[in-house]
């Protein structure tokens, strides 16, 4: 059934109309302004996906906004491949004749967008793909900003000092955590990232969708269920996962669930994939679900039929699935490391553990005292909703623009 | 407020964090650092926290306090520096050398630097605050509760917090406001001057505003 309300009355049924109110009287300096984002892809990603919702939201919000994807060859796509890899931290010397055709296909965009490019009150950049669009833009008319969405704190240095060239002239950056940033010549905002309360992934289900799940992929709605939701990759240590699985069980009855997707994009994970399927040992309690990149509602189901919901990673970005565990009301046991540490509170959200040892003593804590578990998981998808919803970014984002309208001044006065 | 003694505005602000680039590993480079960082990094790691994710009843009031139990296992010198009451200061320079004091005197008694991981270091970030006239005009205790009631949380912290920092009473602006009736509100101006507003949550707090102006209202209807 079509939903005939406003976005924005939408959100305002979940996360309360004085949060929306809050976002009109804030969108008011900036009605009419020409907003453009711009990066690499329509689908796939979180950049994508929060995209999605938030042009229409600043639509709707008085702001007249476009989205435009920047287009390329298959050897394009493999550089920012490259990019990506490392700025993370991985150490490859991208070769010259790549970047040629990372500084042509940035050329060709350029001509492809140059009026939209000049004409824009603001430009959000995201990511490295599109960012050398700037040093084109001689007759730009707005401000410029650069959102990096990626965990920059220990990049490849030459592929950064070749990056940051392009990054540099820009008006203002967007990093998700200060430890993620780099020294920069220009204002850096810090804006987390968010999840959408209203998407596949994380809107509520009705029970038979539930239900259905367990006879779909075996699963016994008698004992208690954990579950780790992420890429078969070492950094998420799902072998550590099935280690800590197999300490508690000795105490407890349970089933572990480790959902993934397909590793197209990454010849590591299926390595890491056979490794965990030997781990597991064709134990009928371990269920490892490889899944399709589009199985969000299935991905929902299955953090709302768990118990508890494990992010055991031994290097985390931000984090996203621990924000959308607790956004489903799970407690969390999660990796001591990156944007975890920013979610999980011991004793309040879930617990930090360092070990699988660590892990197991906090899966039978919560399956023993089923009153704390129900308790905390209310509590995690209360910070959820106060914290990390759409809304919060949205509400971030318009006051970085009054912000920049105001030249940066620490404290602007309105109205 | 107003040029009309008896209307209250409801204002409202959002804040933003802007990294600086700025670290510190050991308590020395803590202190140093805070000697020469942009006063907006003062008003963040004091007054901001409680605009940004944190949790109900955090156990240090501000983020040298906690950095300094969590990450420097310093607890002496954590609970030093959560004791500091920024109400007291209206202007951030006094707050940041109050804050330097404490951490020198530290240096001072200790024979050793005490060092957080190399993972675990303290990011300086600094504040921007936009401050919106919401339009909405109040005039009286009762309409004042209605319009609390559906208050955004940057109202609650922009009236009831922050304003501690800008009044020279270093009340808050419900109170000050409740004051230009004279003695007609004196209860409720007693009641909200007990609320610490430091252990909760903005949610908490406008619900815990809610109760004391229900309950005090109601009882003067009573008599």
């Amino acid at each position: 059934m079509a939903n005939d309300k406003s976005l924005l009355e939408q959100y305002a049924a979940v996360v309360g109309s004085e949060v929306i109110d809050h976002l009109k009287q804030l969108s008011r300096p900036l009605q009419g302004a020409r907003v453009l984002h711009v990066n690499s892809t329509k689908e796939g990603g979180g950049v994508a996906e929060i995209l999605h919702r938030l042009v229409p939201l600043k639509r709707e919000l008085g702001m007249e906004t476009d989205w435009e994807v920047i287009t390329g060859e298959a050897e394009f796509y493999q550089c920012t491949k490259n990019f990506h890899n490392t700025l993370q931290g991985h150490r490859y010397d991208i070769p010259d004749r790549q970047l040629e055709v990372y500084e042509q296909t940035n050329s060709d965009n350029f001509e492809r967008l140059r009026e939209k490019l000049e004409q824009a009150d603001y430009v959000f950049i995201h990511d490295p793909q599109p960012a050398p669009l700037l040093s084109h833009c001689a007759q730009r008319k707005g401000k410029w900003i650069w959102r990096c969405h990626i965990d920059l704190s220990h990049p490849y240095r030459p592929v950064w000092k070749y990056l940051r060239e392009y990054v540099k002239d820009y008006d203002s950056s967007v990093w998700s955590l200060p430890a993620f940033s780099q020294r920069m010549p220009h204002p850096m905002y810090i804006i987390p990232p968010s999840i959408d309360p209203l998407s596949e992934k994380n809107m509520d289900l009705a029970p038979d969708d539930l239900n259905n799940l367990y006879d779909e992929f075996g699963l016994d709605a008698r004992r208690p269920i954990i579950t780790q939701v992420s890429r078969f990759d070492r950094f998420k240590d799902p072998i550590g996962v099935i280690h800590a699985y197999r300490l508690a069980k000795a105490f407890t009855p349970l089933q572990l669930i480790l959902a993934g997707g397909g590793a197209t994009d990454d010849p590591e994970g299926e390595l890491v994939l056979s490794e965990v399927k030997a781990a597991a040992e064709d134990d009928p309690d371990i269920h490892i679900l490889l899944l399709p990149a589009v199985a969000h509602k299935v991905i929902n189901g299955l953090q709302r039929i768990s118990d508890i919901v494990v992010q055991k990673s031994l290097k985390e970005g931000f984090g996203l699935t621990v924000t959308e565990a607790m956004w489903k009301g799970k407690p969390v046991i999660g990796g001591n490391v990156g944007g975890i540490r920013l979610q999980v509170i011991n004793h309040h959200t879930g617990f930090l553990v360092d070990t699988p040892e660590g892990a197991a003593f906090r899966i039978r804590y919560l399956l023993k005292r089923k009153e704390k578990r129900l308790e905390m998981g209310e509590k995690a998808r209360d910070f959820v909703l106060e914290n990390f919803l759409i809304t919060r970014h949205l509400r971030e984002y318009m006051t970085l623009m009054v912000g920049m309208k105001d030249h940066n001044n620490e404290r602007i006065m309105l109205g | 407020m107003n040029d009309n003694i008896n209307i209250f505005e409801i204002k409202d602000c959002a804040l933003i964090a802007l990294a600086t680039g700025e670290r510190a590993q050991n308590l020395r480079e803590l202190g140093e650092r805070l000697r020469n960082t942009d006063g907006a990094c003062v008003y963040y790691h004091v007054w901001g926290s409680m605009l940004r994710p944190r949790f109900d009843d955090p156990e240090y009031q501000n983020d040298f306090a906690a950095w300094a139990y969590r990450e420097l296992h310093d607890q002496a010198l954590a609970e030093k520096l959560t004791s500091v009451d920024p109400t007291r200061f209206s202007d951030l320079e006094d707050l940041r050398r109050e804050f330097i004091d404490i951490i020198e005197e530290r240096l001072d008694e200790l024979e050793y630097i005490p060092w957080a991981k190399s993972n675990r270091q303290f990011f300086f970030v600094r504040s921007q605050v936009v401050v919106f006239d919401t339009n909405m005009r109040v005039e009286t205790p009762q309409s004042l509760l209605e319009h609390i009631k559906k208050m955004s949380h940057g109202s609650i912290f922009y009236h009831f917090v922050e304003a501690r920092r800008r009044n020279a009473s270093r009340a808050d602006d419900f109170s000050e406001w409740l004051k230009s009736f004279g003695e007609a509100h004196e209860t409720l101006v007693k009641a909200l001057s007990i609320i610490d507003p430091y252990f909760n949550t903005l949610k908490e707090l406008q619900n815990e505003l809610i109760t004391t102006f229900e309950k005090t209202l109601k009882g003067k209807q009573g008599n």
